[in-house]
């Protein structure tokens, strides 16, 4: 971005990376994968670099509020110093926090999750299935992360995305507004669960097992991680494989 | 005449009592802290309508919607009946509305008599749900033994209430039908008619169990209004504010404290002056920290027991349950509610919500997914009183679990979660 601006030009849109997106090796991909769409259909983008920093969001639900509004606030300082107007986030955690609790501080974007957006050149026919790796008749599910479902009732926006690949789309029995959490959310990502009788991952991974399907698709950093431990733990490595909608997009595009 | 006065006085008291007692949970909810409700009245309107009145909610479990529909439909729409028992009480009539109402009358009674009926058979099926069946909804930490009487005592007046209406009916029907005082032919009595032929056919016995089921079905009534304040069948009446003052924006939204933005602000620029503020907690200790919204939530409560049942962590053996989280704030703040009562308003104890009633595993067991407050058939909200609880925890005691504190320490110094320099933020775009 800063060099964008050195050069006086101005991106369609910001790619906020996320913390996930910028350092955990399999949300790279997703990262990287998000970048591939963006410059496939020619969208001026740029992302922060180093001068990202995190939300606040794990901060904010750990109830470290100082915190968040630091994280915030300073991050409302920089993107209103590139006078940035519309962001696509690659995690429903950032895309929650930046789009609803960041305009009580001052910043006010408009805010899409990288799902929306693939929807919506899916839409304008910009983005189709064709050239790449074909899904056809494939059991595709599709887990609903919190922060997209109930958080912000995006339910149809990533289903669109699979929609278009004419494979065998079955839903968890738990999905939409009544999905089960993958069990990060809320800071849970960061520290060791409480005593209980069963990892929340697990729980989610056995809905994942009855549905038969052998490809999951998600759309957030965390529950990538804890649906791939998931299926780690049930030693499904072979028959499941866990994947964002965007890398779905991306191969189904052969990009 | 004596009739008349000893009903009005009954009345009398039985009202005055109810008004008492509500009065002390009103007070009790005006404890918490203020919160901004007031906001685009027509679509709280509109969602009070939806979700109290049209039991939108309900839907998700299709018998136990039916069975609450029969009782709830009874509920409201017997009260017309109940209005004109009223005025008999008062004025010393009989069936007073059958005249004006003229052949909607035939039509109401027997309505009413399908909807006891229809209640009858939902309050025993409800009953056997609980008690035979041990749905495991119904079961858990907080399901004490008070609850679970609770449950079962307004099933159990229900029927009797309902039973007492129709033996009353059939009484009547049958004075009518033998033509005896001042029972004029009045109502259809599609249900009651069939209890009829057990009942003696003198006409003094008659006369003697129409009045007693007269009686007691309307002091049951006013019994059971005053039983509502003690009890979780409350929601008949919270159910409806509680949906009007509904939080309207998106769940994923969590309020930003206005008394940290101040702090943050003073601190990222030293010219600014915060407005005077009054000195209070950040985040929640006791009940009172919470806001009224909260509070009333927790008088709204009728333990159904839908948000601990899709609750993730309560799903896999852990003990947070966010039903309990309603009680334990209701009770905790009924309890403060008594010590002002007993010592005025300055009434202090050794207790607080968090540890002598809600613990810290708890609360740090929340994965702050929203399933609670999106199964809420009256829109509850337990997360908001969990991250209050957090807030306590981190802001004013520094007592989050140690790996929490390093999360908090690697976004404070590097920008991230993990501990990873901001200046590898990029490195993702070099390999491929």
């Amino acid at each position: 971005m800063a060099e964008m601006a050195a050069q006086g030009k101005e991106p369609e849109i910001l790619f906020w990376v996320g913390c996930a997106g910028s350092f955990d090796e399999r949300a790279q991909r997703i990262t990287r994968d998000i970048c591939k769409i963006l410059h496939h259909v020619g969208i001026g983008f740029a992302v922060l670099g180093t001068e990202e920093s995190c939300t606040g969001d794990p901060a904010k639900r750990a109830g470290n509020e100082f915190l968040f509004q630091m994280q915030a606030m300073v991050n409302i300082q920089v993107l209103d110093a590139y006078n940035i107007k519309k962001i696509v986030t690659g995690c429903p955690h950032c895309f929650n926090t930046i789009k609803n609790e960041y305009p009580g501080l001052g910043g006010n974007y408009e805010v899409i999750h990288h799902t929306q957006l693939i929807q919506q050149l899916i839409d304008e026919g910009k983005l189709k299935a064709e050239g790449g790796e074909s899904f056809k008749g494939k059991r595709i599910t599709y887990h609903d992360p919190c922060y997209l479902g109930r958080g912000n009732d995006v339910y149809e926006s990533p289903r669109e995305a699979l929609e278009i690949l004419d494979a065998d789309l079955v839903e968890l029995k738990r999905c939409k507004s009544n999905g089960l959490c993958c069990g990060a959310g809320g800071a849970q990502m960061f520290k060791e669960p409480e005593r209980g009788v069963k990892e929340i991952n697990i729980e989610r991974i056995e809905d994942v097992l009855e549905s038969k399907a052998t490809v999951v698709a998600s759309a957030c950093p965390y529950c990538m991680t804890m649906l791939r431990d998931g299926v780690k733990g049930k030693e499904k490595e072979q028959e499941i494989e866990v994947l964002d909608i965007a890398e779905i997009t991306v191969r189904a595009n052969g990009l | 005449m004596t009739g008349q006065i000893v009903f009005i006085l009954i009345l009398a008291v039985a009202v005055w009592l109810f008004s008492k007692n509500v009065g002390k949970i009103r007070r009790n909810i005006r404890l918490g802290r203020d919160t901004n409700r007031s906001d685009n009245p027509a679509l709280r309107w509109k969602t009070m309508a939806k979700v109290a009145l049209g039991q939108s909610k309900m839907g998700r479990r299709p018998f136990a919607a039916l069975m609450h529909l029969f009782i709830y439909a009874g509920f409201v729409i017997i009260n017309i009946e109940v209005l004109e028992i009223l005025i008999d009480g008062v004025f010393g009539t009989h069936r007073i509305f059958s005249k004006p109402f003229g052949g909607v009358y035939d039509l109401l009674i027997g309505g009413f008599e399908l909807l006891a009926l229809l209640v009858l058979v939902a309050c025993f099926a409800f009953l056997s749900r609980r008690n035979i069946g041990r749905l495991k909804r119904f079961t858990g930490v907080e399901m004490t033994a008070w609850p679970r009487s609770d449950a079962n005592y307004i099933l159990f007046i229900e029927i009797l209430l309902m039973s007492a209406f129709l033996t009353m009916n059939a009484a009547d029907h049958k004075l009518q039908l033998l033509q005896f005082g001042h029972y004029i032919k009045a109502g259809s009595f599609p249900v009651s008619s069939l209890i009829g032929p057990l009942l003696p056919n003198n006409t003094a016995i008659l006369e003697v169990i129409e009045r007693g089921c007269w009686w007691f079905h309307i002091i049951g009534i006013l019994a059971f209004l005053n039983y509502l304040p003690y009890s979780k069948h409350f929601h008949i009446l919270l159910a409806f504010p509680n949906t009007y003052y509904s939080n309207l924006n998106p769940k994923g939204e969590f309020s930003n404290m206005p008394s940290v933005t101040n702090e943050v602000k003073a601190m990222l620029d030293p010219s600014f002056v915060p407005p005077p503020a009054e000195a209070a907690r950040f985040g929640a200790k006791d009940a009172t920290d919470l806001t009224w919204k909260n509070l009333m939530e927790a008088y709204t409560c009728t333990e159904c027991g839908r948000c601990t049942s899709v609750c993730p962590a309560n799903q896999t053996g852990k003990l947070l349950s966010p039903r309990k989280i309603m009680m334990d704030t209701r009770d905790r703040i009924s309890e403060i509610g008594k010590g002002i009562d007993k010592n005025g308003q300055d009434f202090k104890d050794d207790k607080s919500l968090l540890d002598n009633y809600i613990s810290r595993e708890e609360i740090w067991a929340c994965t702050t997914c929203n399933a609670c407050t999106d199964a809420c058939p009256v829109n509850i909200n337990p997360l908001e009183i969990i991250v209050e609880l957090r807030r306590y925890a981190v802001m004013e005691e520094s007592q989050a679990p140690a790996s929490l504190n390093n999360m908090f320490g690697n976004v404070e110094n590097n920008g991230a979660p993990w501990k990873y320099p901001a200046a590898d933020r990029l490195n993702w775009s070099k390999e491929s």
